[in-house]
């Protein structure tokens, strides 16, 4: 039998925490510390620290695993899905068009920033599978009521059903300068079209349409009876013209 | 398990590890997905036979020194997210020295939580730890011995004061 020895060395008392001793060691480790009951508390509260460590953190072991995580993902979209993909390709087009702005005379540079807000609003909430609006079109006549209110001015949300597109509701947003409103219609295929509003329509009473393409998203913006309108899409031009057509027409019966 | 798979049986162990070494749910998240993005990429380079347990942890250390250095250059390290991401309810009593370890933790060298964490939860040998941390045996085992003393001072410390709201 071995005596208790005065000391032990440090490795040996951790080595003995983490159950790594060969039991002839372990055995030793024992006896020593059943002769300094110092040590055998210290060792004692090491052995607890391991005990609550887990105690603490194996119930994240029962967390269900992301199927994200399962699979080698391709690198863009892990990171940047379509909506931040939009919003890089819109903020792209920003860039280049304050590049260019020479090109532009001044007041209209006001309006291109517009346009660019409507499709970056259309870009965020456009995807939106469960939430793309904040009252839906079931409370039309709320909706219209509430935003009107909000926005200070006499709005409407154009039926465009003739053209293929069911409105889904509408939502209020923070502008430049106030609120705004948006409509969103729906496409049977799921296309979607959103119709951006705003107020404070400056000096200008009336404008002519006029397009800018913002990365995928095609923006139809005008101004009608001081009130700024910008109809945003993916679905090209051409359609998002006769859409915007129909828009201005229902708007001035 | 010498296939893909065999990183999916091991992101369990890889998150409890990660809850533990960031205390914060998100920033834990974070730091999976990260190692996850990573591995996945290189798995190529593993060499099969050797110790895929270790190259994973090997791989979250990396991305976890990226990470605190970039918080330090940013100056924003969060040091009261402690108390905030207790992962379990356990009974009353044991709650609090729970929230006590949890807390002392958090106020450990990055390097002295990571080697008790390696060892004492996720159970890796003195050999794997020196391995993932890419130090010698020696230094794990120093780290070690002082970061159990560094807890135990500081959750003696703790229950002496447990009223007291701590100051940074």
């Amino acid at each position: 039998m071995t005596s208790p020895k005065v000391s032990l060395p440090e490795l040996d008392l951790h080595a003995y925490v983490d159950g790594r001793l060969p039991e002839k060691r372990r055995e030793e480790v024992e006896t020593f510390l059943a002769a300094n009951p110092q040590e055998q508390e210290r060792v004692g509260v090491y052995l607890q620290q391991n005990n609550m460590l887990h105690a603490l953190f194996d119930p994240v072991l029962a967390e269900p695993i992301p199927p994200k995580w399962q699979t080698p993902n391709r690198r863009w979209s892990w990171r940047l899905g379509p909506i931040a993909a939009a919003l890089a390709w819109i903020a792209l087009g920003g860039a280049l068009g304050w590049l260019l702005r020479g090109e532009q005379a001044g007041s209209s540079g006001k309006n291109v920033d517009f346009a660019r807000r409507a499709a970056i609003a259309h870009a965020v909430y456009s995807p939106e599978v469960r939430h793309p609006v904040e009252v839906t079109a079931e409370q039309e006549e709320h909706l219209v009521r509430w935003l009107s209110k909000r926005l200070g001015g006499d709005l409407k949300a154009p039926h465009l059903v003739d053209l293929g597109y069911e409105l889904v509701g509408g939502r209020l947003l923070p502008g430049e300068q106030g609120p705004v409103a948006q409509f969103m219609y729906q496409e049977k295929n799921g296309q979607r079209l959103t119709l951006y509003i705003k107020t404070d329509a400056s000096s200008e009473r009336e404008t002519a349409f006029r397009y800018s393409q913002e990365g995928t998203v095609g923006v139809f913006y005008w101004i009608d009876h001081r009130l700024s309108y910008a109809l945003s899409g993916e679905c090209g031009k051409e359609e998002l013209l006769k859409v915007a057509n129909a828009v201005y027409q229902k708007l001035n019966p | 398990m010498d296939n893909a798979d065999g990183i999916v049986a091991h992101i369990p162990p890889l998150r409890r590890y990660a809850r533990a070494l960031t205390g914060d749910h998100a920033a834990a998240e974070d730091l999976v997905q990260d190692t996850l993005e990573r591995a996945w990429k290189r798995f190529r380079l593993w060499r099969r036979g050797t110790n895929l347990r270790a190259w994973l942890f090997a791989i979250m250390h990396n991305v976890f020194l990226n990470q605190v250095k970039a918080s330090q250059s940013r100056q924003d390290q969060a040091t009261d997210s402690a108390e905030v991401n207790l992962p379990v309810t356990p009974p009353q009593d044991q709650r609090l020295d729970l929230r006590d370890l949890n807390r002392a933790l958090r106020k450990l060298s990055a390097e002295k939580r990571e080697v008790i964490l390696l060892i004492g939860l996720e159970q890796l040998s003195y050999d794997e730890a020196a391995k993932v941390l890419g130090v010698p045996v020696g230094t794990v085992m120093s780290r070690l011995s002082r970061g159990r003393e560094d807890l135990r001072l500081l959750m003696n410390r703790g229950s002496a004061t447990a009223q007291l709201k701590v100051v940074k």
